[in-house]
């Protein structure tokens, strides 16, 4: 069958995939039409209710990207810190690594037989 | 004469012939400059394909330079090759498509995104000469060779990474870098051919092949070749030039250094597999292979997740992706000496490695392109300075979205289909290998949300009322990547069969590469 890729421990078919997910999108679709009628596009039914508070300019309601996943990095602070701190981008510490990591892969190879 | 025999040469020569023509067209119209490259390039792509329907019809083609005939690899009946040859098999011609559709498509994207730069036929140049480096260093079957086109691409690399730092601000330092950690590469590169030569009296791959010992010397040479090769594809924890690199070159050339870097892990597989096979003990050099797999994996993607600067972050996605290809191909390395695992999960493990090679240059390539694109409308490179872009560059948003799930591994794009066949098959070697490139996967996933969010959606912001969707060229550029990602990834078959499994079993025979060249000795 075109498409059918075998993984050696079963197989992928990306047709079949897509054909599946056609049919769920439709039957979603379907469902999603049969929801609440009231509902008027530009009224007030659009606008977000913020708990009250006044809603944000549009604008100044833009996440950067230094906002996103703060909590993620912050929890790996232990990870990140001295892993940063190695990128110190000079050179000598490039080279550095190459040749810590020549020595290592020689001792290995070496050693091994 | 019959032309066809000289494919493998053609291939090379007409960029080479180009590139020195170019700084000529220039100096009567720059505009020529560009078309000049683009046509040179698209010859070389036409060329590359009509031999790779030869090669994977016909088998492993040859080409001696100097000879009476391009096919006569011994000469006046010697038993060993004198003259430079390039031999050109599965492998070789997978990575020769990789080339030729990459560089062609950088090339037309320069069109546009160039065009305001001076010293255009000084870039178009430098860009065809990166081009032939790349074609020689996947074509030749010669270690002295290897290295010259090593250089070629190495130097070119550099002169284009730095192409705009003309005050020496951040692209100069950049190339600097970048030419700090190619020619300690080079260095050690000479320095393992000099073993061989030294050694054997012969520097053809297949001849040094055929007659080696693995003797302490010999050792040396892998222990040299091994961690540079890994460096130039951008390993861990020797990948710290990549970020620099990726993100100072124009963006057509990050998308072609990316397929530089492979040439460079292609040569690692070459060495490994068709110049030492077992006779070097493949447990060890398979497991130093999947720790830098392993280490490039996790830490790329994790450094990629803080970076604020898209194409850095993007760079980082590179290094990471790059993990899967090594960790893919280490585990076929591990059991090459146990015949029933290298069956049982081995080559398919490779073929995932391989097969990812491939994907990673398209999705790879295109995410950048897209970054490029942003960079051309925005003039900026700071994810945090970005937002509502989608509701100005409807096409760039996407071809971002295609070229991010591809990287994520989100079916039915190319990307998932090489994920999925080194998922199944290092399972069965490690599981835990295979839950850390899953856990890897769904972080890559992550980063690339945040930065779909942080540039494309949100509301329009003023500062980029003016944005306007980029030009045709580059719309064409990331087009026809988007295109080839997906037929990819719903054909994933047709490109495993027909181009990944014959590259994969020429790595593994070493016996057919080496009797390509001496004819069964």
């Amino acid at each position: 069958m075109l498409g059918l890729l075998e993984t050696g421990s079963g197989f992928w078919s990306a047709i079949v995939w897509v054909i599946v997910v056609l049919v769920i999108g439709y039957i979603v679709y379907y469902i999603r039409n049969k929801g609440e009628e009231s509902y008027k596009k530009n009224t007030e039914q659009d606008k977000p209710f913020i708990s009250g508070n006044p809603e944000l300019t549009k604008e100044s309601s833009h996440i950067s990207a230094s906002h996103i996943y703060w909590g993620f990095t912050e929890a790996l602070k232990g990870y990140y810190n001295p892993l940063v701190k190695i990128h110190t981008g000079n050179i000598n510490d490039y080279s550095g690594w190459i040749i810590i990591i020549t020595v290592i892969i020689l001792i290995m190879v070496g050693l091994s037989g | 004469m019959n032309l066809s025999n000289h494919i493998p040469i053609l291939i090379i020569a007409i960029p080479l012939l180009a590139a020195f023509l170019v700084p000529l067209i220039g100096r009567i119209n720059k505009k020529a400059t560009g078309i000049l490259t683009t046509l040179a390039l698209s010859v070389s792509l036409i060329l590359t394909i009509a031999l790779a329907v030869k090669i994977l019809t016909v088998g492993p083609q040859v080409y001696v330079f100097g000879a009476t005939s391009p096919s006569l690899t011994l000469p006046s009946g010697l038993k060993f090759p004198i003259r430079i040859i390039f031999e050109v098999d599965a492998m070789s011609i997978f990575m020769g498509l990789i080339t030729a559709i990459v560089s062609f498509l950088g090339a037309i994207y320069s069109l546009a995104f160039m065009k305001n730069d001076s010293g255009l036929e000084k870039y178009y140049s430098l860009l065809l000469l990166l081009t032939v480096g790349m074609f020689g260093m996947v074509f030749t079957g010669d270690m002295f060779n290897f290295f010259v086109f090593l250089e070629i691409s190495s130097i070119a690399s550099v002169a284009l990474i730095s192409f705009r730092g003309t005050d020496l601000g951040e692209p100069a330092e950049a190339g600097f870098k970048y030419m700090v950690v190619s020619s300690i590469s080079a260095l050690l590169v000479l320095f393992a051919v000099g073993i061989f030569y030294g050694q054997y009296d012969v520097l053809n791959i297949a001849a040094i092949a055929s007659v080696m010992k693995y003797s302490q010397l010999d050792k040396i040479a892998l222990g040299l070749l091994v961690p540079v090769l890994a460096m130039k594809a951008g390993a861990v924890p020797m990948h710290m030039w990549t970020p620099d690199a990726y993100s100072e070159a124009p963006a057509p050339i990050t998308m072609i250094l990316v397929v530089a870097s492979q040439a460079s892990l292609y040569a690692l597989f070459r060495v490994v597999f068709s110049l030492y096979n077992i006779s070097l003990n493949a447990l060890t050099v398979g497991w130093i292979i999947i720790i830098f797999g392993l280490l490039s994996m996790f830490i790329g993607v994790t450094m990629a997740i803080i970076q604020k600067d898209i194409k850095r972050l993007m760079a980082y996605h590179a290094i990471s992706q790059t993990g899967y290809m090594l960790l893919g191909v280490g585990v076929g390395l591990a059991v090459l000496a146990n015949p029933a695992a290298l069956q049982k999960y081995g080559i398919t493990a490779m073929e995932g490695g391989i097969f990812h090679i491939m994907n990673h240059a398209m999705y790879k390539g295109l995410l950048f392109l897209t970054a490029g694109a942003l960079f051309f409308s925005t003039g900026t490179r700071d994810l945090n300075k970005m937002g509502g872009l989608a509701h100005y560059m409807k096409y760039t948003t996407i071809f971002f979205i295609i070229g991010a799930a591809a990287i994520a591994g989100l079916p039915p794009f190319n990307g998932f289909a090489s994920k999925l066949l080194i998922y199944e098959s290092v399972y069965r070697f490690n599981p835990l290998l295979s839950i850390i490139a899953m856990v890897v996967s769904i972080l890559t996933l992550a980063s690339f949300v945040k930065v779909f969010h942080s540039a494309f959606l949100g509301p329009k912001l003023p500062q980029f009322k003016e944005v306007k969707e980029v030009p045709r060229s580059m719309i064409f550029a990331m087009a026809a990547l988007s295109c080839i990602i997906i037929f990819f990834g719903l054909f994933p078959d047709l490109i495993v069969k027909n181009l990944v499994h014959p590259a994969v079993m020429s790595l593994i025979e070493q016996l057919q590469y080496t009797g390509t060249v001496l004819g069964g000795m």
